[in-house]
């Protein structure tokens, strides 16, 4: 992690690359393996993280005098658990088929660890406006890394993209790049693919 | 078929083969991947998650159907959920501190990391989804913690004999290797479908 306190709009921007929570910490990737086999799906996810992030970075910095310090993980916890549950009843509402699809997933984001990452890490020692743009950020940062992935296994597994047919009909579908399999070795491309980059941006 | 109906014993096999819960879920990969790298802390992570999630799945079972149900209380399944882990978690470390020193040493450090673990929370949230009985979320419980353990001890054996003897690209080292290897098993694990079938 970085030393020193960072404020305003560098919070956010650091979480997209440089310290990105996937490829960097690696944390949060069951619901990035799981869900990217849809781009819909996978949309659904990130902006659900988003606000999930959002809003409980922004709830605990505002309380981080309030809280002690012995009882934080267990009141971060039902923070977040609070904003999920909102976003589980919005889709319940409104995306109910996407709700069934995603099925634990959305419960999921609350042991998700950038949730807990960012909260324990940043909103805890930091005002609230930094706290929001820093959780913010890590979504971003997310998103980043999981639509890519959620863009190559649909075309490729289904043919289709965000539900329509990209491929022609005749395309024989990868069946594999839909299934668990191949979730892990898209993501392992991927931070593959991200080092090996950022190797060679520090060599020049 | 209805659920309800499919005997404990397939649902208990079924949670650790076809249905890996993190092999085919993805449930609980953080600390698989950080704690993989050696098998010894990896087994005593295991026997924990087994440990836990038989427990918090028949414990959240109950809350769920006798307590939020009868009230109309559903939508606060998260929350409740998340404090009988953690409750459950607190109190399993304050007896096993009290009971015995080496057990604590060797699983005691472990219990703190799964509160957060997402496969028990999964497992609890995979049991309410599927409606399954009591029996069947002891069963379950059971399975996917086992599961988990298989998974993870496979993983750390794989990782501490490619240390020694194998190289590995520098950008791939570490997580990606791990991700990789973990991608195979679940393809091996596709293999089992068709033993036992349950959605």
């Amino acid at each position: 992690m970085s030393a020193g306190p960072v404020k305003g709009v560098a919070a956010l921007k650091r979480m997209l690359w440089e310290e990105n929570p996937v490829i960097g910490q690696i944390l949060g990737i069951c619901s990035a393996l799981a869900v990217t086999n849809l781009v819909k799906n996978t949309l659904v996810m990130c902006l659900g993280l988003i606000f999930t992030l959002m809003m409980s970075c922004f709830t605990v910095s505002l309380l981080r005098n309030v809280i002690p310090r012995q009882v934080r993980m267990i009141i971060q916890v039902l923070v977040i658990a609070a904003y999920v549950i909102v976003i589980k009843i919005i889709l319940d509402a409104y995306l109910p088929e996407i709700s069934n699809e995603l099925g634990p997933y959305v419960g999921l984001i609350i042991t998700n660890c950038i949730v807990m990452g960012r909260t324990e890490g940043y909103a805890m020692n930091n005002k609230p406006v930094d706290a929001i743009l820093d959780g913010i950020g890590a979504g971003i940062g997310y998103s980043l890394v999981l639509l890519p992935i959620a863009m190559i296994r649909e075309p490729l597994g289904l043919g289709t993209f965000f539900g329509m047919q990209l491929l022609p009909t005749d395309w024989t579908r990868w069946n594999m790049m839909v299934i668990a399999p191949s979730g892990f070795f898209a993501l392992a491309t991927y931070i593959w693919l991200v080092r090996a980059f950022k190797a060679g941006e520090g060599k020049r | 078929m209805d659920i309800q109906s499919i005997h404990p014993l397939v649902i208990f096999f079924a949670a650790i083969t076809t249905n890996n819960i993190l092999l085919t879920n993805f449930l609980g990969m953080c600390s698989f991947l950080a704690v993989s790298k050696d098998l010894k802390s990896s087994l005593g992570l295991g026997v924990a998650v087994i440990f836990v999630s038989t427990f918090t799945a028949p414990l959240n079972w109950l809350v769920y159907h006798k307590l939020l149900v009868p009230y109309g209380l559903e939508y606060l399944q998260y929350i409740a959920f998340i404090i009988v882990i953690a409750a459950f978690v607190q109190i399993i470390e304050m007896i096993i501190e009290r009971v015995s020193t080496l057990l604590y040493l060797t699983l005691g450090i472990f219990l703190p990391l799964i509160t957060v673990n997402c496969a028990i929370f999964g497992c609890v949230l995979f049991l309410v989804i599927r409606q399954y009985t009591f029996m069947q979320s002891i069963a379950y419980g059971l399975g996917a913690g086992t599961g988990w353990a298989l998974a993870i001890a496979a993983l750390a054996g794989i990782r501490t004999r490619m240390e020694k003897k194998s190289k590995v690209i520098a950008e791939l080292e570490g997580p990606g290797i791990a991700l990789i290897i973990t991608g195979i098993m679940a393809m091996a694990f596709i293999g089992f479908s068709g033993i036992v079938k349950i959605n």
